[in-house]
């Protein structure tokens, strides 16, 4: 009977055009990620040895010109996008799951074990990611895998945070001790009323977290700690033409500006997912 | 017959900001009795502790002491799992019905929440029927149960408010100021309805308000509360004609009357004084600071609930040189 809500929601996300925009400019991104690669000519590492970092357009069937090793670079970002969305989004997903569990538990429960679960998010925040995932890497080796386990273990974090908070303050609510009133217990009152009403602001630091794992993933790319060469990234795509800008700034504009449309897209569906999911303020 | 519900010595305190901060006494030493099917009033000033006791009652604040007898056994020192048995005889309805419906929920979903836990041998067939018949019961045609409660009115949100707490079929309910969210011409209908509810099923309440109006025509006793203390119980016809505390006389004085002359009058009165933090001396009487008729023993000597004819009782150590009840206006 929640399809009411949901459809309601879904009505009024239908009426926001930035959001239906990010949200059309998203799926032609996933879509071109993954169905993209096999459309070109070209694979991410192979090497065409007779056009060497030539700018877009300029030769037939490297539409996005090629980097300094000849490789296309239409297919590489495709390719780079590819494995930032996953990540991004598999890491977003381990936030969701574990932050928003960990946050409403604690802040319902309130008292000596809230204070308990938050310490301990306290301390993890503490230590620094870059060494941790240095950490990772020489004991799981380097990778996309690696790279999502040390993201995931950081990321709930802050939605913990966030979370709790809101528990806080929700279940001071009178509707939860008219829940308690009609007999409902700690597990049905986090799941049936604390967790759906905290949904709103979860779902737009969700659609913030996404670019934000994009970039940590590109910096540690960028550090040689992400993901290695010849896999492409957007992150380590960036970090190349970074290097490169001043001879061939396509290297940089090209990744990039995938890079801008993919976190604007983000940015506009959370906008308005916020404003469809919340019932009130109208 | 033993009482159905039987407070004794009932305390709750709340714990400050500041550890070194003495707890606020909210309900300091209640005791009383309700029997099956009988609606009590309590009456107050806001910040009184009325709805502190009505939610003591509900296990929704914990006690400091005393005791909680329902049906002649003792239920505050049940476990919480024991208590919650329970919970389908104790229902309570809130004063603001747009903060106890889960705005997420659809007023179906909520008023069936109750019957999830506590009626659960009824299955989603039984359930819908029961939420219908409930809705219907409060006055809500049944295509009101499949909306959101932002998109129903304050009366309207207040019967679906009723009818959750009456779904798990209880004995007992505190209505917690059920009408002083609303207009007041919805407040009429909402009473109305309440009265109606009463005699059909016999239920028994706590009704807590400020309106004494409001109490009068649903309760036959009324207690009234002054800083978390009962200072008289009596008959509503009782303490309205002849109150004996000199607080009922300045409740009952502080009613707004639409007579200009009247009002007029009432003005040339005192105006009730406002309540101010000063700490109440345990020894006292709760009123003494504020009472135009103290003497020194209301400050040294706390007054109990005395028996004044009638079921009546009041804790007041002057009473006795009233016993027709302090007249309109008569302490100056």
């Amino acid at each position: 009977m929640t399809g009411g809500l949901w459809r309601d929601a879904l009505r009024r996300l239908a009426a926001d055009r930035a959001a239906i925009t990010g949200l059309v400019v998203l799926g032609l991104l996933t879509m071109a990620a993954l169905a993209g690669p096999l459309l070109v000519d070209w694979r991410q590492d192979q090497i065409d040895w007779e056009h060497m970092a030539v700018p877009p357009f300029a030769v037939e069937g490297h539409w996005l010109g090629t980097d300094r090793l000849g490789r296309d670079l239409l297919v590489r970002t495709l390719h780079g996008l590819r494995v930032s969305l996953a990540i991004a989004l598999a890491a977003t997903l381990v936030a969701l799951v574990i932050g928003v569990a960990w946050g409403a538990l604690a802040g319902y429960l309130r008292g000596r074990t809230d204070a308990l679960m938050m310490r301990f998010v306290d301390v993890l925040y503490a230590l620094p990611l870059v060494f941790f995932v240095i950490i990772l890497t020489v004991v799981f080796g380097r990778g996309p895998v690696t790279l999502l386990v040390a993201i995931g273990a950081f990321g709930w974090l802050t939605m913990a945070r966030i979370v709790r908070g809101q528990a806080l303050s929700l279940r001071e609510r009178e509707f939860v001790e008219a829940a308690i009133v009609g007999g409902a217990g700690t597990a049905r009152i986090v799941v049936r009323h604390i967790v759906p009403n905290l949904l709103g602001p979860v779902i737009v630091y969700a659609t913030l977290t996404v670019p934000q794992v994009i970039l940590v993933e590109s910096f540690l790319s960028f550090l040689g700690i992400g993901i290695q060469e010849p896999l492409a990234s957007l992150g380590n795509l960036i970090a190349d033409g970074a290097r490169e800008m001043e001879t061939a700034p396509w290297m940089l504009a090209v990744p990039a500006g995938c890079l801008v449309l993919l976190v604007f897209a983000f940015n506009f569906l959370g906008d308005g997912l916020r404003d469809a999911l919340d019932p009130r303020d109208r | 017959m033993s009482a159905l519900l039987e407070l004794r010595g009932v305390t709750v305190r709340y714990r400050l900001h500041g550890a070194r901060q003495a707890p606020l006494t909210a309900v300091d030493d209640v005791s009383f009795g309700l029997d099956a099917g009988e609606m009590l009033g309590l009456v107050g000033e806001s910040g009184c502790g009325k709805s502190t006791l009505g939610r003591a009652i509900l296990r929704l604040v914990p006690l400091a002491s005393g005791e909680i007898h329902w049906d002649g056994d003792r239920v505050d020192a049940l476990g919480a799992g024991a208590f919650r048995r329970l919970r389908s005889e104790l229902q309570y309805v809130f004063q603001d019905p747009n903060a106890c419906l889960d705005p997420r929920m659809t007023i179906a979903q909520s008023v069936a929440e109750p019957l999830r836990a506590l009626m659960p041998a009824l299955d989603a067939r039984q359930r819908t029927q029961r939420v219908l018949q409930l809705l219907s019961e409060a006055g809500l045609q049944a295509e009101f149960g499949a909306r959101y409660p932002h998109q129903l009115s304050g009366g309207q949100l207040q019967r679906a408010v009723i009818a959750r707490a009456l779904v798990p079929d209880p004995r007992f309910v505190v209505f917690d100021e059920p009408v002083s969210a609303l207009d007041v011409s919805v407040q009429g209908q909402i009473v109305n309805l309440l009265a109606g509810i009463r005699r059909g099923r016999g239920l028994a309440g706590l009704f807590i308000s400020h309106n004494l109006a409001v109490v009068a025509s649903l309760c036959e006793r009324v207690m009234v509360m002054f800083r978390g203390r009962i200072v008289e119980t009596a008959t509503s016809a009782a303490l309205i004609a002849a109150p004996l505390h000199p607080y009922t006389r300045a409740l009952l004085d502080a009613v707004p009357s639409l007579d200009p002359g009247e009002r007029a009058r009432a003005l040339r009165r005192r105006v009730l004084p406002v309540a101010d933090g000063t700490p109440v001396s345990a020894a006292g009487c709760a009123y003494a600071l504020r009472c135009p008729l103290a003497v020194s023993r209301c400050r040294t000597e706390r007054p109990a609930p005395v028996p004044a004819g009638a079921g009546r009782e009041v804790a007041c150590h002057r009473a006795a040189e009233w016993p027709a009840g302090l007249p309109a206006g008569a302490p100056s």
